[in-house]
């Protein structure tokens, strides 16, 4: 029951507080424009005075190229939004007070942090279907349907990506006593989670490894990461985990 | 069964004993004022008691469940934190409602509770307003009717009172007042005047340790002192030490002095307060009738709260500013307190305590 009643509250603030409609804008406009950059990117680079010449070198665009162009703005864009979202989550209401109102109530910690946790997980799996959806017409629009299967795994893959970034997040901000030490601390685990893959053999079986999957599909529809999505899925548990049994030991 | 009871209940946080092995006992149906200056220990007792904190050793038990057991106290207890921090962006009728949806009520429980509380607080005008734009008063009166969304048997207030002006404490106070009887209320509060006017029963803690638990009336009849003040009208002061040197010559009078010497008011001390009662007036009337001093005032000396607490607390020993009738004065009234040490209070609390427990 109170999960619900915690659940609720918490997509009732993301709608409130405009931090739905700010997420599902910025994706929604990154899954529009990409296909759109792919498609006019010689014309863009001809725009240049002195890069006429170049443009010509640009090879002509492909589905490929609008899938490449997607995927890197959104796992940009969205593990940025999902550090923005739930930097706050738990540290500000421990700053501002509010947790200690909550908690107090027949509230448990681990309800606390998951109902935050699922509403950011619903929000950004709303956002980024119309984020799809918006891509997707586009994509068919300038260069043809690409396979329909393929494009829902690549999105479903970037939504556990985020998600990833989500439960990092959430984390941290449980771990600071206020919101600019939880900003510090998040930033730190996605820096790290950022350079792992530069050392050798690791990179396939990390969350990154996931939006390499989703892109792959287009061209081989065998490909499978299946170790990166376990290790994935085994992050979130233990960053949610890790967050409830701090908080159950924290004093609020 | 009693509505709060604790036995040793301990927290330290480092080297620091927040709370010194506290143990005190709140009858059901009670106002218990909790007094004691700032960092007594006060709210670390409310974080204990409400399962904000853990107790580093010691029990307690609230509305009979031990506050180990989390869950269960939770719904049975009320809490206003000292500032109540709220969602902004949420309605006065939104927050209680999800305080309602916490506590598992119906949504048709929830309507009416809402409706009423809203009410109670004086928030009705307000209900569908952001909380964000609400005054301290409205706030406060806010964390009052969110901490009665489920009837709680035991209502703990953090110094409730103390951040707001005159208007808004009658207003939260009243609130308060007309608890009684409904829950046992717990209130944390350095503002002596506030518990005077609510609480029946009143316990005092200080550096982490319980210094006395007492109904107030108890309180103050147990440190009653047995003075008399007298005040005669100006010009008549050489009639007035004619009828204290009268007074001064009956043998159940302690002294009889006034302060400053040769001055309008005086204190007669009695050995016997009994008999001063029924006697002392009538040997006032006629002593002052013969030396022909014009009277103005007689009355009883009682204490008031704030005397007896900045006694226990030993304020008034370290020079801070008393009331008017201060526990210096008590001292020298009674010629008792000068030489009876805190140790001595104490153990007249920790017998309080076996006496509240037994």
């Amino acid at each position: 029951m109170s999960f619900y009643a915690s659940l609720r509250k918490e997509i009732l603030e993301l709608v409130r507080t405009h931090r739905l409609l700010v997420m599902a804008v910025i994706l929604v406009f990154f899954g529009l424009a990409s296909p759109l950059l792919a498609k006019l990117m010689p014309e863009i680079i001809g725009f240049f005075p002195g890069a006429e010449d170049f443009a010509l070198l640009v090879p002509t665009p492909t589905i490929s190229d609008a899938f490449t162009q997607y995927v890197k703005n959104l796992s940009l864009f969205g593990p940025m939004l999902a550090f923005l979202m739930a930097m706050g989550a738990v540290a500000q209401e421990k700053e501002r007070g509010t947790a200690v109102l909550v908690l107090v109530k027949p509230l448990s910690r681990a309800v606390f942090l998951l109902a935050k946790f699922v509403a950011l997980a619903l929000a950004f799996l709303g956002c980024l279907a119309l984020a799809g959806l918006a891509g997707y017409y586009y994509t068919v629009l300038l260069f043809g349907a690409p396979d329909p299967f393929a494009w829902l795994v690549l999105n479903v893959m970037l939504w556990l990506y985020v998600l990833v970034y989500v439960a990092l997040t959430l984390l941290a901000s449980t771990i600071a006593k206020s919101q600019a030490a939880a900003a510090g601390l998040g930033i730190g685990a996605i820096v790290i989670l950022g350079a792992l893959p530069t050392l050798p053999g690791l990179g396939k079986y990390l969350p990154g490894q996931l939006v390499t999957w989703g892109t792959t599909l287009l061209t081989d529809p065998s490909a499978r990461s299946w170790p990166a999505l376990g290790i994935s899925l085994g992050l979130i548990a233990a960053c949610l985990v890790a967050a409830w049994i701090i908080l159950d030991r924290q004093e609020i | 069964m009693a509505a709060i009871r604790t036995e040793g209940l301990t927290k330290t946080y480092g080297q620091v004993r927040a709370l010194d092995g506290l143990t005190l006992t709140v009858e059901p149906g009670t106002v218990f004022g909790f007094l004691g200056p700032n960092g007594a220990g006060k709210t670390t007792t409310i974080r204990l008691l409400t399962g904000l904190a853990k107790p580093t050793g010691g029990h307690a038990w609230v509305a009979g469940e031990e506050i180990a057991d989390g869950g269960k106290v939770a719904a049975r207890i009320g809490y206003l934190p000292e500032e109540p921090a709220f969602y902004g962006w949420m309605t006065p009728s939104e927050l209680l409602d999800y305080i309602g949806r916490l506590f598992g009520l119906s949504s048709q429980e929830r309507h009416s509770r809402t409706k009423d509380l809203l009410e109670l607080a004086g928030l009705s005008r307000v209900g569908k307003r952001r909380i964000g734009g609400f005054s301290r008063g409205m706030r406060q009166r806010l964390g009052l009717a969110q901490a009665l969304v489920n009837r709680p048997e035991v209502l703990f207030l953090d110094e409730p009172v103390s951040a707001l002006d005159p208007g808004g404490r009658k207003e939260v106070l009243e609130m308060i007042g007309q608890l009684r009887g409904q829950c046992s209320v717990f209130m944390s509060t350095h503002i002596l005047q506030d518990v005077e006017r609510v609480c029946d029963t009143v316990g005092i803690i200080d550096q982490g340790s319980l210094v006395v638990e007492a109904p107030q009336a108890e309180l103050l009849d147990r440190y009653t002192v047995p003075a008399f003040e007298l005040e005669c009208e100006e010009g008549s002061e050489q009639a007035f030490e004619t009828l204290l040197e009268a007074l001064r010559g009956l043998d159940w009078v302690t002294s009889a002095v006034t302060d400053p010497p040769a001055g309008t008011v005086a204190r007669v001390v009695v050995k016997d307060l009994e008999i001063a009662q029924r006697e002392l007036l009538a040997q006032v009337v006629r002593h002052a009738a013969v030396a022909g001093a014009i009277l103005r005032r007689y009355q009883i000396v009682t204490p008031s709260l704030e005397d007896i607490f900045l006694r226990l607390v030993g304020k008034a020993t370290e020079g801070s500013p008393g009331p008017s009738y201060s526990a210096a004065q008590y001292a020298a009234a009674q010629g008792e307190w000068a030489t009876e040490g805190r140790h001595s209070l104490r153990s007249h609390a920790a017998q309080d305590n076996r006496e509240g427990t037994e």
